[in-house]
């Protein structure tokens, strides 16, 4: 029987949709502009890739990307209050929890704070006995939507947040965000990480409903999943759990659909926009990482995400005498750009006048040169040609020194160029050896989404000494435990990433140990 | 400039001048200054003193963080462990401290102490033990001064206190490290407690208000590099984009290069920069351009913010500072306690602006 996956991107601008068939074709796709509640440019988007499906029954699975997690925050918008438990007494009292945090983000979020005995040191011993009796005074005192519960050295042993989670549960009937399955070592950022997520709950039902209701009004019975910021998928269930996963999915991805649609696993991928300009790195075919904190609506935060390095250059982009942008005409950009008949000169025109047009708008040549007349007297239009061209040598250097911050001195690695602006790019970029450019590639968002793998993550300090392997064994089970949880097949999971990293100035030697699974979807 | 106190405002900027002093090293300044700030807030701002100000007999007690640096972004210090420390140091000389010093002004140990005398109520000292960053414990002027390193006492997050009476400095690092090791990584320590009087010449002064200075300068302003460069004066030894950096380990220390190529004015150069936990040595060509206890820092070119070794990465876009160590480094004694030997190279050493003069 066909097997169809419709993958759904919902952007800041766009909803893009598309449908995969069962070798992996794209049979349909779809861009309709975002609306503010999710749900209508889900349905429309949804609508116009079904209306060219023949039979709906063959429609097996649907993932989602989206960026409603992160404009909730930036928005300070539909978040929930969260009780803040942190167990460390006595120590960590120096700094407690929520100090960096913006005044504004903490007030809407923080339901109350405490610092209550429990915790480990690094070596494995308890800081002091886990205090329930100080975990139920809390929780008695504070009106709560959900509680956040970071241990010091929980990557390292779980132990008193399982058994304050298991409390919390049974006694408050709340939901929990325990900080082990969120973030690594470093306590405030995996704080930080963990506080989000609690703060998320209701934002991810909104979302999930928003799918599994539109799926249920058009009678699909497919499997819905969401996608999360490494480039993988979780079923609604695990996303319920770890809603702050799927910030960062945009970009993952548009990193994993670039790789998919244009055959390559290792590759810098650009991806161009109406307003800015995306760079990432495809390293065996999942995004490169970002080894720095992340700062999520100004609080910064350590789980991974895609290392991006975004560039103020963009299809709408303004080109002026002095240089390029950084302000641009956003979406307004068929009305005001010269070629669609507007008075701002754009990057968009600037591709143009240089023969960069894209596939199957070779009427825009003309539709310029007529604007450029237009404009005025020889002399003038003469003078916005330059202005153009000068733009565009401006943003072709930007895109060659964005390329080489990313490529990190490697240049043997092809370019992939997608999203709607790709053809502003040119054909040779310094620090690439080819410029691909696949079909598709506006809708790589949606793609990426559509075919990703389900997988699972395990960041913990072990032993160096000889229990080592037997050890690293382990933490790899577990990684696969935790993939088959999010939805992969038992019998298609592989660790995919393996990272050691010794520690320092410690009595017995240990290394920090990064594992992650990952494998197709289970039928 | 001259300040009396430091407000939760100020903490910005001293922690951005604190990463300009560490060359490189003394850790990430974020932990202590949200603990400063918070101390701040709740005890209120933390008087700044002067060697001068105090009598002869005022105690100054040192304080520095010690471990690994790991831990410390997991396990932070309690509150409680600088009162701990001082109440033993008021037991065993019968008074109390008359002001608190950071050991280290260069990273964490320059910002976190501000959050120590908050919580004391005690003034801060302008100065500090070093004007910059150095790796290892007896890298300080108080050891140049040849105070004897007879005490040290640490506490933990449990709430232990140890006393230490070493017989010399090589027993002193030998036991606190043991003890460090013991309360998990990570303690707070006192050592050279000293009176005023003693600490003429054996600390270096106004490294607080330096620091306070540099941060203020560069923050805001429209040109943060050459406001960086003036407030410094520092030679700019090249702007570039760091273009390799290698890191191998070598007898327990992680040893590093980074080769930073020249853009601009700068084309067609090449400066080699030797690394441990602290930027070492610039060379170019062979020729050495700046080495320590000079002092040596990468920025961020555009920013001016100083990139610890540990966050030096390729393609970035810096330039790289030099500017003179305190007299005191260059006595034979501080030479030999951290000149270029010390960090096993082979170079006698020659102050940076008499190089820049030869260039």
């Amino acid at each position: 029987m066909p097997d169809l996956r419709i993958g759904i991107d919902v952007g800041g601008t766009n909803t893009d949709a598309v449908v995969l068939g069962a070798d992996g074709q794209v049979l349909a796709k779809a861009k309709r502009p975002t609306t503010p509640g999710v749900t209508d440019g889900l349905r429309a988007a949804l609508d116009a890739v079904l209306d060219q499906v023949e039979d709906r029954a063959e429609v097996t699975r649907v993932m989602l990307g989206t960026t409603h997690a992160t404009n909730a925050i930036l928005e300070r918008r539909g978040l929930g209050r969260v009780a803040v438990l942190r167990l460390g007494a006595p120590a960590t009292t120096s700094v407690p929890p929520l100090s960096d945090w913006p005044a504004d983000l903490r007030e809407v979020v923080s339901a109350g704070e405490a610092i209550v005995p429990g915790g480990h040191y690094v070596d494995g011993r308890e800081i002091s006995p886990l205090d329930l009796d100080a975990v139920r005074r809390f929780m008695d005192g504070v009106r709560a939507d959900a509680v956040a519960v970071t241990s010091v050295f929980s990557p390292a042993d779980d132990g008193h947040e399982r058994a304050v989670e298991a409390l919390v549960r049974a006694e408050y009937g709340l939901p929990v965000s325990v900080s082990h399955e969120i973030g690594s070592l470093g306590l405030l950022e995996r704080e930080n990480a963990t506080v989000l997520n609690a703060a998320l709950y209701g934002v991810a039902a909104h979302v999930t409903d928003a799918l599994v209701t539109a799926l249920a009004e058009r009678g699909l019975g497919a499997r819905p999943y969401l996608a999360q910021n490494d480039g993988t998928l979780m079923t609604l269930e695990h996303a319920a759990r770890l809603p702050v996963s799927t910030i960062g999915s945009g970009p993952a991805n548009s990193l994993r659909g670039a790789a998919y649609l244009s055959g390559v696993s290792d590759a810098i991928v650009v991806d161009v926009g109406g307003t800015s300009t995306d760079l990432g790195v495809l390293a065996g075919g999942f995004p490169r990482e970002s080894a720095a904190a992340v700062e999520i609506g100004g609080v910064l935060t350590n789980f991974r995400m895609p290392d991006i390095l975004a560039i103020a250059l963009g299809g709408g982009t303004v080109a002026r005498s002095g240089g390029v942008g950084p302000d641009s005409v956003g979406y307004r950009i068929a009305r005001e750009a010269l070629v669609f008949g507007g008075t701002t000169a754009t990057m968009t025109d600037a591709a143009v006048a240089a023969g960069r047009i894209p596939a199957g708008a070779e009427e825009w040549r003309e539709r310029l040169k007529a604007a450029l007349k237009a404009t005025g007297t020889g002399d003038m239009s003469e003078g916005i040609a330059d202005i153009l061209q000068r733009a565009l040598a401006v943003a072709d250097g930007m895109v060659a020194d964005a390329v080489d911050r990313m490529s990190l001195g490697r240049s043997d690695r092809p370019l992939v160029a997608v999203g709607g602006g790709a053809f502003l790019l040119p054909d040779h970029i310094a620090g690439a050896s080819t410029v691909i450019r696949p079909e598709h590639a506006e809708v790589a968002n949606a793609v990426g989404a559509a075919i990703a793998l389900a997988s699972g993550r395990v960041d913990t300090i072990l032993p160096a000494g000889d229990s080592r392997t037997e050890a690293i064994e382990s933490v790899k089970k577990e990684a696969r435990a935790r993939a088959v949880a999010a939805g992969a097949d038992p019998s298609g999971v592989e660790i995919v990433d393996l990272l050691e990293v010794p520690l320092s100035y410690l009595s017995e030697p240990a290394v920090r140990v990064h594992v992650k699974a990952a494998g197709p979807l289970a039928r | 400039m001259s300040l009396t106190s430091i407000d939760a405002n100020d903490i910005a900027a001293l922690a951005r001048g604190c990463a300009v002093l560490g060359t490189g090293g003394g850790g990430d300044v974020r932990t202590g200054s949200l603990a400063a700030v918070r101390a701040i807030r709740e005890h209120g701002p933390v008087p700044l003193t002067r060697l001068a100000d105090l009598p002869e007999d005022a105690l100054v007690v040192p304080l520095s963080g010690i471990g690994a640096p790991t831990v410390s972004h997991e396990m932070i210090h309690g509150e409680d462990e600088p009162r701990r420390i001082v109440e033993e140091i008021e037991r065993i000389f019968g008074r109390p401290p008359s002001a608190i010093m950071s050991s280290e002004i260069g990273g964490a140990n320059g910002v976190a102490p501000v959050a120590w005398a908050a919580q004391l109520g005690v003034p801060l000292l302008d100065a500090d033990g070093m004007g910059r960053a150095f790796p290892e414990v007896q890298m300080v002027s108080m050891y140049v001064a040849g105070l004897p390193a007879d005490l040290v006492v640490m506490s933990d997050v449990a709430g232990n206190v140890v006393t230490i009476r070493p017989v010399d400095g090589l027993w002193s690092e030998r036991l606190a490290r043991a003890v460090c090791v013991a309360a998990g990584s990570h303690a707070l320590m006192a050592d050279y407690v000293l009176t005023a009087g003693r600490a003429r010449g054996a600390v270096i002064e106004g490294t607080v208000t330096r620091a306070l200075e540099i941060g203020r300068a560069t923050q805001g302003a429209a040109d943060p590099l050459g406001a960086l460069q003036d407030r410094l004066g520092a030679a700019r030894l090249i702007t570039g984009k760091l273009t390799d950096v290698e890191r191998r380990t070598t007898g327990g220390f992680v040893r590093g290069t980074a080769t930073i190529e020249g853009t601009g004015d700068d084309r067609g150069r090449r400066l080699a920069l030797e690394l441990q936990n602290e930027n070492l040595v610039a060379t170019e060509e062979g020729r050495t351009l700046a080495m320590v206890p000079d002092l040596i820092t990468v920025v961020d070119t555009e920013t001016a913010a100083a990139v610890q070794t540990e966050g030096l990465r390729y393609g970035q876009r810096v330039t790289v500072l030099a500017w003179p160590c305190d007299p005191l480094w260059r006595t034979p004694k501080g030479l030999e306690t951290a000149g270029p030997a010390a960090f096993g190279y082979d170079l006698d050493y020659v102050p940076v602006e008499e190089l820049m003069a030869r260039a």
